[in-house]
């Protein structure tokens, strides 16, 4: 069974994180900065050609985690697969040892290097969570039998809470709760006033959030998802506390803010998502300062 | 001339529903060229319906649905009709019935498919688009097409990069799903939008061989009579 659904049902304050594939094949680095993590970290994601940057494939990168008996949350986006392609990957991952999806919409190719590729999307996220659903208990999407089925996909979606407005958010939630999602992950939050605001809308829904949380690097880091990452806010008040120390003193400024983000959502959510783009190694120092 | 035929019977009364007060709106532009929704059509629709029960309050055919202005004043002129009608059948392309959609605060149900835009005589769109996917959802979305609106085309919802009603393929772009989404709220529609919309048949999107000839019927006709 997946540790990460072992975790969450057990009730436990479930620590997940992230590791980026790389444009190439010197994956070796990535791999590394993840060790520190081990201990604290039930599970990574490994992301799908994330912000449509073309990568190493999210599958491979996650059976070497699994080799490594590290538990991997597999990406999976709408973007370039139609739906031979996704049922297809699904199918192979699961055989590798994959038990944990995260199904996605997929951002829009013209945000990455490519962006003259063709949008696929022939599945949108919640036909694909009804498909992973449907595989798991024995049927492709078209209705044939499987030959041996994934009955044991633990399958899961995100959310923006940062977006305004939030109810159209969280009207989709809901559909793919219907759809089969049973875990979440939250885009970046920084405004934990809207996320508490969030969660009591959500609550009814039963179904365990994962906050995700950004380790801040830079003001100009800020500014740029500001202006580029779909779904992420960071707020002018956070940039400033970041701008006020001198560059030397930003992680542990950047420990700080992050540390503090999860005590304020710790009783508000069922686990946190650390995303630390590159900054893997104060993972353990913010997971102390937050009291883990 | 913009390709429609007409949705399977059964699927338009799904789509009407418990809703009894109806009024239809015919194009007398394409869909009178393809058969699919001229004056017979409709007044033969408006009967069957009538044999359900329903009640048709009333019904009217405009030249070029697609020309919204002439829409809105044609439609301006039957408001007594209009006042209690829970929603409104139209027989058009897509552009059509988006074009009634938003002139209109009432529900609509295409009657139609647009299967092609080959030609393209008698389109005069306004913001509204149609990508002739031969598989007409706007019943379910607020009569918004989230085909053309939502830059990945998704059927069931928002994207994570939705923020304050802008798509984030482009700044200054609308969200189709914001659009929907809020429009489905004004119409008191939200509960049915809560139903997962299918994928796409992407089969429907290419012409069917029976209509590829007639298009070059036509083609063939008017080559000869210039022969002459």
């Amino acid at each position: 069974m997946s540790k990460l659904k072992e975790s969450l049902k057990s009730g436990k304050f479930t620590i997940t994180s992230e590791i980026g594939p790389v444009k190439g094949t010197n994956i070796q680095k990535s791999l590394d900065e993840i060790e520190p993590l081990r201990s604290k970290v039930v599970a990574f994601n490994v992301t799908d050609n994330q912000s449509s940057v073309m990568r190493i494939a999210s599958h491979a990168v996650c059976t070497l985690l699994h080799q490594r008996g590290l538990e991997p949350i597999y990406q999976l986006t709408c973007r370039d697969r139609n739906r031979l392609a996704l049922q297809a990957d699904l199918l192979g991952a699961y055989v590798l040892g994959l038990r944990n999806v995260l199904a996605l919409t997929g951002d829009h190719p013209v945000l990455g290097d490519h962006p003259e590729a063709m949008p696929v999307f022939d599945f949108d996220v919640i036909t694909l969570l009804q498909t992973i659903k449907k595989m798991m208990e024995g049927k492709d999407w078209a209705g044939n039998s499987l030959d041996g089925a994934p009955n044991d996909f633990f399958p899961g979606a995100v959310v923006a809470p940062d977006s305004e407005p939030q109810d159209p958010q969280i009207f989709k939630m809901e559909k793919k709760i219907e759809a089969g999602a049973m875990f979440f992950q939250t885009q970046a939050i920084f405004d934990t006033g809207k996320f508490e605001s969030f969660m009591n809308k959500v609550h009814k829904f039963n179904v365990p959030v994962l906050a995700g949380i950004i380790l801040l690097k830079s003001p100009a880091m800020a500014k740029f998802m500001n202006e580029n990452v779909a779904g992420v806010f960071v707020p002018d008040k956070l940039i400033k506390e970041l701008d006020s120390v001198d560059k030397k003193d930003r992680p542990k400024k950047s420990i700080e803010i992050a540390a503090r983000l999860i005590r304020e959502v710790k009783n508000l959510c069922q686990g946190v998502h650390i995303m630390a783009l590159g900054w893997e190694k104060y993972v353990p120092s913010v997971l102390t300062e937050a009291g883990f | 001339m913009i390709l429609s035929k007409q949705k399977p019977y059964e699927k338009v009364l799904e789509s009407i529903g418990n809703a009894r007060n109806l009024f239809i709106v015919g194009c007398s532009g394409c869909p009178i060229g393809c058969q699919s929704g001229g004056e017979k059509e409709v007044i033969n629709f408006k009967e069957k319906l009538t044999g359900e029960k329903k009640n048709v309050k009333g019904w009217i055919m405009i030249d070029f649905l697609c020309n919204k202005a002439l829409v809105g004043s044609r439609l301006r002129r039957r408001l007594n009709e209009l006042q209690g009608t829970e929603k409104i059948l139209v027989f058009s392309c897509g552009i059509g019935v988006q074009a009634v959609a938003n002139m209109v605060d009432i529900p609509v149900v295409p009657a139609l498919d647009t299967i092609s835009a080959g030609g393209l005589q008698g389109l005069w769109p306004s913001t509204e688009r149609c990508q002739a996917c031969g598989d007409c959802v706007l019943d379910r979305t607020a009569g918004i097409c989230p085909f053309t609106t939502c830059a990945k085309r998704l059927l069931n919802g928002p994207c994570g990069g939705s923020h304050s009603g802008k798509c984030e393929v482009e700044k200054d772009r609308d969200c189709g799903w914001y659009m929907i989404f809020s429009r489905a709220k004004e119409l008191g529609i939200l509960e049915r939008l809560k139903e997962p919309i299918p994928p796409r048949d992407h089969r429907k999107r290419d012409l069917p061989p029976e209509l590829r000839g007639t298009t070059l019927s036509a083609l063939e006709f008017s080559n000869e009579r210039r022969a002459q």
